[in-house]
């Protein structure tokens, strides 16, 4: 083979290049291209654990790992060759194919979700599989093919906690994927794309076009809608951005329910450890707990990608006049630092998440994804339909009709008025006067003698 | 910019992302089963729990909430999917009008609203 | 060329994980080999250029369907690893004349179609989601399409009645 045409393959990029005819030279291509988020995924696991567990020492004043290493860059690394080097048990009674093939299917949604993401325009280079027409439907997939490695893991350790735990992350799974589903309807109507590189086109100052000819060749009955937008001034094109509440409340959705899938705090019930000891991989060790844990992370980082795609304009700029990707350096560096920030933020806020909030009770979790997230993501998609319809101003009206509809109910339920009036002021209450350290003054009835049950006046307030 | 029709060529690169994540990951299960060393003992692979004997069995059963949950969740996941084509054809079509397509799915999820709603009344979202 | 050896791989997978839904012991192993079976179809479908019906196909079936069977195999506890015993011994021969009839039928169906129109990809515009979605919620099929909602309405009502009996 002549070397100057195998250089070409690799480091000529024309942006704009349709793939080439000849076979071989698309498998080379797709190999290399799918090389770009594989490894992204992985080589940025380790690195993340560390960056967490410094995070958290620093939001929590303490150290956090810094032996192994500058600053204990290398610990992960230490940490994943130990456990590599561990005794792999399997204990008895578990059913074994199972067993063995639960931190597999853990692994294996994370790592080719990334695969349809785009790090830069180039239909040749932008990404593993570029010219997706399904991308987000894609992705929503093998999202709920995650739940396999959770549901086997468990049952198949023949372990009490183990089962518990996987039960619980498959229910909350399930239950936050409707949200999560809605969210990404929304960005589909607001972009009117299911590609994810058209999504992201939506996002940058000029639109997306499709190909008239395309078009015509296809179907007399329809015509795509040939969106051009014009100068946008100050405003962002960001979906987070686009009709402003709605937007902002289909990414806040999307935050939640991808904090949710991925079992990270507040919402890590099924590996809490007061109650199921570590969930659904109790009873793993060696490797195989390493990759449980290694999926976890992979997955922050593909949710995280998938949520900066979305909503936060994927490989585009804050500001829309400094988008490049022409074939300069200059053109592949600002797409790929971008997206690479915006990763970095996500995972930062992961972080943030945990270091802040305390982990939320099983029954709370589930009523705040069935009664919270699903009607708020159902609502919020009606406006921007109405949006699309009749205008912004009908769009944000109906809104806001729906909003202070919404809060007038959840003021008036029965549970709100009870936990309002009741619950609150006995706990509050009771602590304070469990918490004295010496005997409240007893209640004085009528006859100034204390009552016959010895009530403190604290108990009185209570009742 | 111009947009190429897709084709199953396109998810040429899918297909061999998949095979090698799974490479991957089979590769790692693999290498601790070599390198780690074997000494298994009959307390060490006995079930975990917080050192005590392992009590009655492991798969007992659990509460029928569980199968309400999945079920309520195919129900509005089948919803979910009816939005997909209906939000692309929102955007992208000079054939029918979007008023008459916002009706028809505010009729659609107005009826599936009417089912949640009970739901949410009869106490099957109650998680006691 | 490349397709019929995807094609047949994708079958034979299907095809072996079909018989494993039948022929395994532990009914959890059953569910998981369906949901096997419903991948490979989805693939299949991917390599008929039919890519929105394959993503659906995962995301319903095997996503949301599956998970409930695995539940419901759980709840009644059918997931001990003892194999379950054959209850419906006389079955059996009936079975296998069923199954001939069936593949009887499959056969002179696929038979019939000619070999030109076998296998061949449809064009995008007659898979895409917009073209699904130009009949589906098209004029002509607003009764049908609203009449889905109220199926999913009696579906939701039995769930609840079913499995909260006792509270009732």
């Amino acid at each position: 083979m002549d070397f100057s045409q195998f250089s070409h393959i690799f480091w000529s990029v024309p942006t704009n290049e349709v793939p080439a005819a000849d076979w071989w030279i698309d498998v080379l291509r797709a190999f290399v291209r799918i090389l770009v988020p594989v490894f992204f995924v992985l080589l940025l696991v380790p690195p993340l654990v560390w960056f967490e567990r410094r995070l958290l020492g620093f939001m929590q004043q303490r150290q956090g790992p810094n032996r192994v290493g500058p600053e204990g860059i290398v610990q992960t690394i230490a940490d994943g060759v130990k456990l590599l080097m561990k005794e792999d048990i399997i204990p008895s009674n578990v059913d074994r194919t199972l067993y063995v093939l639960a931190p597999i299917i853990m692994l294996i949604p994370a790592l080719v979700t990334a695969g349809v993401l785009p790090w830069h325009p180039s239909l040749v280079w932008g990404a593993g599989a570029p010219n997706v027409d399904i991308g987000v439907l894609y992705l929503l997939a093998w999202s709920s093919l995650a739940v396999y490695g959770v549901v086997m893991a468990g049952w198949a350790s023949n372990n009490k906690y183990a089962l518990l735990g996987g039960l619980r992350s498959s229910a909350q799974m399930i239950s936050y994927e409707l949200g999560m589903g809605i969210a990404v309807v929304t960005v589909v109507l607001i972009s009117g794309a299911l590609s994810v590189r058209d999504i992201v086109f939506d996002q940058s100052a000029y639109g997306w076009i499709k190909d008239a000819a395309h078009t015509t060749a296809h179907h007399a009955a329809y015509t795509w809608g040939i969106v051009h937008k014009p100068w946008l001034g100050f405003l962002n094109p960001w979906h987070v951005a686009q009709f402003f509440p709605m937007g902002f409340v289909a990414a806040f959705i999307y935050v939640v329910a991808m904090l949710a899938e991925t079992n990270r705090s507040p919402f890590d019930l099924p590996e809490a450890e007061t109650e199921l000891v570590a969930g659904y991989h109790t009873e793993y060790t060696s490797m195989k707990f390493a990759m449980f844990f290694m999926g976890e992370y992979a997955n922050m980082v593909v949710v995280s990608a998938i949520a900066a795609t979305l909503f936060f304009g994927g490989w585009t700029t804050p500001i829309a006049q400094l988008d490049q990707w022409d074939n300069t350096a200059v053109g592949w560096i600002i797409p790929a630092a971008m997206i690479s920030a915006k990763i970095g933020l996500g995972l930062y806020f992961f972080v943030w998440i945990r270091a802040t909030l305390p982990r939320i009770r099983y029954d709370m979790l589930m009523s705040f994804g069935w009664k919270g997230i699903f009607p708020i993501a159902l609502g919020n998609l009606f406006c921007v339909a109405v949006s699309l319809t009749a205008g912004y101003w009908a769009g944000l009206a109906v809104w806001i009709v729906l909003a202070v509809g919404a809060l007038l109910i959840v003021a008036n339920l029965d549970s709100t008025k009870r936990f309002t009036e009741k619950t609150r002021r006995r706990s509050v209450l009771g602590l304070y006067a469990s918490a004295q350290p010496f005997q409240m003054p007893l209640v004085k009835t009528s006859n100034g003698a204390p009552p016959v049950d010895g009530r403190t006046a604290a108990e009185e307030l209570v009742k | 910019m111009v947009t190429v029709a897709p084709t199953p060529g396109d998810y040429l690169p899918l297909l061999i992302l998949i095979l090698m994540g799974a490479f991957i990951a089979v590769l790692l299960v693999a290498l601790s089963w070599i390198l780690g060393p074997k000494q298994p003992s009959v307390e060490k692979l006995s079930p975990y729990e917080c050192g005590v004997t392992p009590v009655g069995t492991a798969r007992d059963r659990f509460p029928i909430k569980f199968y309400l949950i999945a079920m309520l969740f195919i129900l509005f996941d089948i919803e979910t999917v009816f939005l997909y084509p209906w939000a692309i054809l929102y955007r992208n079509n000079a054939y029918l009008s979007r008023g008459f397509l916002l009706g028809e799915m505010t009729v659609f999820i107005a009826i599936l609203f009417v089912g949640y709603i009970y739901i949410w009344k009869k106490g099957a979202l109650d998680w006691e | 060329m490349g397709t019929q050896i995807l094609f047949a791989i994708l079958a034979a997978v299907a095809v072996v994980c079909g018989i494993g839904v039948v022929v395994s012991a532990s009914p959890v192993r059953s569910a998981l080999n369906l949901v096997l079976v419903l991948c490979s179809v989805a693939l299949l479908y991917l390599t008929l250029n039919a890519s929105f019906v394959a993503a659906i196909q995962i995301i319903v079936y095997a996503g949301a369907i599956m998970v409930l069977f695995l539940f419901v195999v759980m709840i009644l506890n059918l997931g001990s690893p003892e194999p379950l015993v054959n209850k419906l011994k006389p079955q059996t021969p009936l079975a296998v004349v069923a199954g001939l009839v069936l593949i009887g039928v499959i056969a002179s169906v696929v038979a019939s179609i000619p070999p030109q129109a076998s296998g061949r990809l449809l064009p995008e515009a007659t898979t895409g989601a917009l073209t699904i979605g130009l009949s589906l919620f098209s004029p002509a099929w607003v009764f049908p399409f609203e009449a889905v909602s109220v199926l999913l309405l009696v579906a939701t009502v039995g769930a609840v009645v079913l499995a909260t009996r006792r509270a009732l």
